[in-house]
């Protein structure tokens, strides 16, 4: 046995693998070509809007999984680092000598270094543990953050908030960000920059460390760390992304209010980093734009698409609390054992109708609302692009017997979907 | 003669009302490989919880290599070169085994907090974790959740974590509690092979283990060491066979 002692580091092998841990390029250069042609395929107004959102918010959540995801620690007032550093950006906005001098696109720089400031403040004490102090001080900094908004008037602006124009800066190479479009590649440029820079950090010893507090931080502290400042500073980039955020948020909209920095904010990224999956770098990415979409597009078609977001989230740590991002990764082994084709026909069998009843007991939802709450006299409403009288019998009929149908298909064909998935993971030959 | 290694002097401690280590002085000295054997409960793993930090102790005194570990936590005393295992493989799950490994490296090859270096690019580190892989012999299982290891690889990987920032005073809490015969002889050869030169204190309950590896075995009952000496002169030492040993190396034959 001894013989296997002997090490050789010189040993090609052992160099080949320490190269297997580079930086994998090409997930990168695909997102970046794609947030660069987007406005291309989506040129409405609307469309840019949505998509700016999109960007601050990933932003945000991919700053915020730096806490859940990385370091394992549960904030629920992280709304307050990207407030801080909006409300800050705006204010230079303000300082219309000094913003003179500036060209737009450096802003971000100041909001996130009021971010990195006020995490250093709040850092200094909520890090010392992770777990329920950890998320109780987040709650309470968080809340009390929100109540100076009416109390320090001065700089959150009362009730209104504040408001800024980011077009008085020193023009950028000629631009002045009054289109839409400047702005959004003002966004997409720093979102790919905050992006790569959170992706860096996570590769650092500090960024590994974090990681190995949040698995077990006791076994952490008999390494030569201290989970204490481990934490402390992954919670301080955190905070320098998210105040990123908030500063193009402030470019993005002009003008920051208690909104931003409320427990419902601070909520929300929570849930948008859970959904999209906080154990992959990635998650918060699909999180945001998923959100994003749910949040903008299905709110025009219907008043109850909070009711239809939580559903999703709730489903989601339910049943898949591994997220999209888990989801997606879920199917690794089958496509490396060159099987994951066999699973699209029973996939297609199970979810068109698992679709359906999710549509049909929507449509039973929204009848049940317009019954209950549209005005005397007004029957007629519309649904999936038809219009019927919601007090006759028929469209109840129709969607009910969708969704029992529905159901039961899905219900039929799920076990067999179940053993698609379990054929499609066992390899070829050995004992399944 | 030199300083010792570590030494302790009169050190207690109390929960509440119940005193678990009842005044202790012990010097082990430099690359001496030293067992603490006891019944249950005689506080040994107090004591290496003491001795690493784990727990405030309540009187008493701690030097590592002359310096006083008064009011240090876990990983100030790491840095002075302690370096300890626990009894419950205690590891991290859901890193990789290599990344467990690397972990472990980082403050010893001095990246302490730093934020402006890619592990991957760090051909020390790499190579490093490497042959520590090699020689716990977990080379295979490199890029698996270490949660996944069976409990004698998890047990090999906790001391792999344990030797690899380089240590010179090495602590083994119960390095072969619930492993098989085999198992058992691969992990004191693996001892045996990391801790060269180095000082060694484990407690250990499979005598086989304890006379096979010890130099001097301390033999703790009831939070007081009631003898320090060679295998051979604890074996003969009445006390200790009234108090313990007989009935375990009975057992043994």
């Amino acid at each position: 046995m001894t013989e296997d002692f002997a090490t050789d580091p010189t040993k090609p092998a052992q160099r080949l693998r320490a190269g297997s841990l580079t930086i994998p390029l090409i997930p990168w250069l695909i997102a970046g070509a794609l947030v660069i042609v987007m406005p291309l395929f989506f040129q409405a107004n609307s469309a840019i809007t949505i998509m700016n959102q999109m960007a601050i918010t990933i932003i945000f959540a991919l700053a915020y999984n730096m806490l859940l995801g990385q370091g394992g620690m549960l904030s629920f007032g992280h709304a307050v680092y990207m407030g801080v550093g909006g409300f800050a950006t705006v204010h230079i906005m303000n300082m219309s000598d000094f913003f003179a001098m500036l060209p737009l696109p450096v802003m971000p720089i100041f909001g996130g270094l009021v971010g990195m400031v006020l995490a250093m403040i709040v850092g200094s004490f909520s890090t010392r543990s992770a777990g329920t102090v950890f998320a109780m001080i987040s709650l309470g900094v968080g809340e009390l953050i929100a109540a100076c908004s009416v109390i320090i008037v001065v700089f959150f602006g009362g009730e209104e908030g504040i408001s800024g124009d980011r077009t008085y800066g020193l023009p950028f190479f000629g631009i002045e960000f009054l289109q839409q479009i400047e702005v959004y590649y003002l966004i997409a440029f720093w979102l790919m920059v905050s992006a790569a820079l959170m992706y860096l950090f996570s590769r650092t010893p500090v960024g590994r460390m974090a990681n190995a507090v949040r698995d077990n931080p006791e076994r952490a502290e008999f390494l030569g760390y201290s989970a204490r400042w481990v934490r402390f500073y992954s919670f301080v980039a955190s905070g320098f992304f998210a105040g990123i955020a908030g500063a193009l948020f402030a470019i993005n909209y002009e003008i920051l209010t208690e909104e931003n920095l409320n427990l419902t904010t601070s909520g929300l990224i929570l849930l948008v980093t859970f959904l999209g999956g906080a154990g992959f770098f990635f998650g918060p990415v699909l999180g945001a734009i998923v959100f994003t979409l749910v949040q903008t597009v299905l709110s025009l078609e219907t008043e109850l698409w909070g009711f239809y977001a939580g559903i999703l989230f709730v489903a989601t740590v339910m049943y898949f609390p591994g997220g999209l991002a888990g989801l997606i990764m879920m199917h690794v082994p089958a496509l490396r054992l060159g099987k994951a084709g066999r699973l699209i026909v029973p996939y297609l069998k199970t979810l068109i109708p698992g679709l359906f009843t999710v549509l049909g007991a929507s449509a039973l939802i929204e009848m049940i609302f317009h019954y209950r709450h549209a005005a005397v006299g007004d029957d007629e409403m519309t649904l999936f692009w038809t219009s019927f009288d919601s007090h006759s019998a028929l469209p109840w009929i129709v969607a009910i017997a969708v969704t029992v149908v529905g159901f039961w298909l899905t219900k039929k064909t799920a076990p067999d979907m179940a053993a698609a998935w379990h054929d499609a993971n066992s390899p070829d030959g050995g004992a399944a | 003669m030199s300083v010792p290694a570590l030494q302790l002097d009169g050190l207690r401690k109390s929960f509440g009302k119940t005193e678990i280590i009842r005044g202790v002085d012990l010097s082990i000295g430099k690359g001496e490989r030293h067992a603490i054997i006891g019944p249950n409960g005689a506080g040994k793993s107090t004591l290496f919880n003491l001795i690493t930090g784990r727990f405030p102790k309540s009187s008493g005194s701690i030097r590592l290599h002359g310096h006083d570990l008064e009011g240090m936590a876990p990983f100030e005393i790491n840095r002075r070169g302690l370096s300890r295992s626990f009894q419950i493989t205690n590891i991290f799950p859901r890193m990789t085994v290599f990344e467990n490994v690397r972990c472990s490296l980082l403050w010893s090859q001095g990246y302490k907090y730093s934020f402006w270096n890619m592990v991957s690019r760090q051909r020390a580190l790499t190579e490093g974790a490497e042959a520590i892989l090699e020689q716990i012999n977990l080379t295979a299982r490199r890029d698996l959740p270490a949660g996944v290891l069976s409990y004698a690889e998890q047990r090999a990987l906790e001391i792999g974590i344990t030797i690899a920032g380089g240590a010179d005073v090495i602590m083994l809490d119960e390095p072969t509690a619930g492993m098989s015969h085999s198992e058992t002889d691969y992990i004191v050869d693996l001892i045996r092979k990391v801790t060269e030169n180095k000082t060694l204190i484990m407690v250990e309950h499979d005598m086989g283990v304890v006379f096979g590896l010890a130099d001097r075995i301390s033999v703790l009952v009831y939070g007081e060491i009631i003898a320090t000496d060679t295998p051979e002169l604890v074996r003969g030492n009445a006390r200790v066979q009234e108090a313990y040993l007989g009935a375990a190396l009975e057992a043994e034959h």
